[in-house]
């Protein structure tokens, strides 16, 4: 593996045998991942690959079938309720569609985790959050209601909420998804900002390659559930692996066909 | 058996399943609303006097004219077909016995409910259904923030403090309704009318309404929130948990009012 110039040796995140189902279909095969501190790991795949799913187990979201998600040196499943809430103060997540209250305003959505976990009076509080509004570029716009920004707009005044805290990590779910490529590429720069300006160790899903290339320190390339590489950038760009050549390339891939399945599909429940 | 029949046995089961699990999931809501209202302070994460304050605007205040203009018709048709129906017997100066009865027993707390089943039951299916699908819930959860401390308890709490408040006021529209049509009819005047009242009602017939009302928050709030929050499939789930919501707190409020009636006159 080439070593990357950014992380230290510590690891943050430790994924390891990790195995999920959806009622009786699997849908992670037993995957192990170590992100170290400092890095921006990138975890990448289509459609269907189980990206969202790692996602939502290192948020603490799902609990797997087996297998164990350590994270700042902490099983997050075996957590108690109280150590679980302390340690996600020290993550913040900025969610695919910005998953903002639509009921308050701006400023109140990146003002809230402060209200809710610290007691510091509330002109600090209000200067912490427009510092966060600053970073992202979004100052000016904290009396404005979600409805009434743009989708980068949006996707920014996450990324504030999330870091409000300064936390040591941060999760982003395709941060580019949907976004014309000049606002795509300014949100790139901003999370490359946040590891350089502040250390944090960051995770990035998407399925954008061109994103994953400019932002990542390493990628992880998931593909049905299978973790198929964990390299540098330049690594996976030169991997003769088909099965990633093909997402890389975006070449459908052939789909195997068992004829005794095929056949089960067609005359099921008739 | 042939496999349709089958088909019919197994969707009934789950059916079936599935509705002892959402109401096992509305108690286990319920337990942990209390939970946090409790216990709230010492684990530093409080319910906010403030979101209890706002939902109680939402659910009682702004159902104050709605409540007020149903609870009063009402009251004006119980005392038209209450003396339609005395005549018969002579006995239509009975009626404000009648209708001070029907009214604070069962009329008050029975529209109340339904009117708030229907404004804010459903509003909150509508609000937690969105917010699940828009990953808002979710956020709640990274961020430490319990959902249910900060949405449920809340809404619970201003529910229990506005229902029983709302009960009281369609009480007076009611009767003031009823009175009005009354002293036109039989010539009494008002005064005397609510001193007949007061003499026909006595404590226990207040809280048994009273009683009914806090009953009836307890299931507007847990019915919506359930809804809500096991929304699946997009705006087209949302709107369908709301119609569910309105129709499942108002079949409950009907059948729980029936079943109070039933034990508690016997």
């Amino acid at each position: 593996m080439s070593a990357t110039p950014n992380r230290t040796p510590n690891k943050v995140i430790e994924v390891k045998d990790l195995v999920t189902h959806y009622g009786t279909r699997q849908i992670l095969k037993g995957i192990s991942l170590d992100i170290y501190e400092g890095e921006i790991m990138v975890i990448m795949g289509g459609s269907g690959s189980g990206k969202s799913t790692l996602l939502n187990h290192l948020l603490g979201l799902l609990k797997p079938s087996s297998g164990t998600v350590s994270i700042l040196g902490q099983d997050i499943n075996k957590l108690s309720a109280v150590e679980m809430t302390k340690l996600r103060t020290r993550m913040g997540v900025a969610f695919q569609g910005g998953a903002l209250f639509s009921s308050m305003t701006v400023g109140e959505n990146i003002l809230l985790p402060l209200r809710e976990h610290t007691e510091l009076d509330h002109s600090t509080m209000a200067i912490m959050a427009r510092l966060k509004m600053e970073v992202v570029k979004l100052a000016d716009f904290e009396n404005l209601m979600p409805s009434e920004l743009s989708g980068g707009m949006i996707k920014r005044a996450a990324l504030a909420r999330a870091i409000v805290m300064d936390p040591r990590l941060l999760f982003c779910d395709e941060p580019s998804a949907g976004l014309d490529p000049v606002v795509s590429a300014a949100i790139d720069e901003l999370i490359i900002t946040l590891r350089d300006a502040m250390g944090m160790t960051i995770v990035v899903v998407t399925h954008e390659l061109e994103s994953a290339f400019r932002i990542a320190d390493r990628i992880c390339v998931l593909d049905r559930g299978d973790i198929l590489m964990v390299d540098t950038v330049e690594a996976v760009r030169s991997t003769s692996n088909e099965r990633i050549q093909n997402l890389l390339n975006r070449r459908l891939e052939e789909a195997t066909l068992d004829p005794d399945d095929y056949m089960r599909r067609l005359t099921i429940g008739i | 058996m042939p496999a349709r029949h089958l088909r019919i046995v197994e969707k009934t089961g789950r059916a079936t399943i599935a509705g002892i699990a959402e109401i096992g999931y509305g108690a286990f809501l319920l337990g942990e609303s209390l939970f946090w209202l409790v216990m709230g302070k010492s684990r530093r994460q409080p319910v906010r006097f403030g979101a209890v304050v706002a939902e109680a605007m939402e659910f009682g205040v702004r159902a104050i004219p709605i409540v007020a203009i149903l609870s009063g018709t009402v009251g004006a048709m119980l005392a038209i077909q209450g003396i339609h129906t005395l005549k018969t017997f002579g006995a239509e100066s009975r009626v404000t016995f009648g209708v001070a009865l029907s009214v604070v027993r069962e009329f008050a707390p029975l529209i109340t409910g339904i009117v708030v089943a229907g404004r804010s039951g459903s509003a909150l299916a509508a609000r937690l259904g969105t917010m699940r699908i828009n990953q808002e819930i979710d956020a709640l959860h990274v961020m430490g923030i319990d959902p249910v401390r900060f949405l449920v308890a809340p809404a619970l709490l201003a529910m229990l403090a506005v229902l029983p408040l709302l009960t009281l006021l369609a009480d007076f529209v009611a009767l003031t309704g009823a009175g009005m049509y009354i002293c036109m009819d039989l010539g009494m005047d008002f005064p005397a009318y609510w001193e007949r009242v007061i003499e026909s009602l006595k404590v226990d017939d207040l809280g048994h309404g009273l009683g009914k009302s806090v009953i009836f928050a307890v299931l507007v709030t847990l019915v919506g929130v359930v809804n809500g929050s096991l929304v699946q499939g997009g705006a087209e789930g949302v709107g369908k948990a709301t119609t569910r919501s309105v129709v499942h707190a108002i079949s409950a409020i009907v059948v729980t009012d029936m079943l109070f009636a039933f034990v508690l006159t016997r």
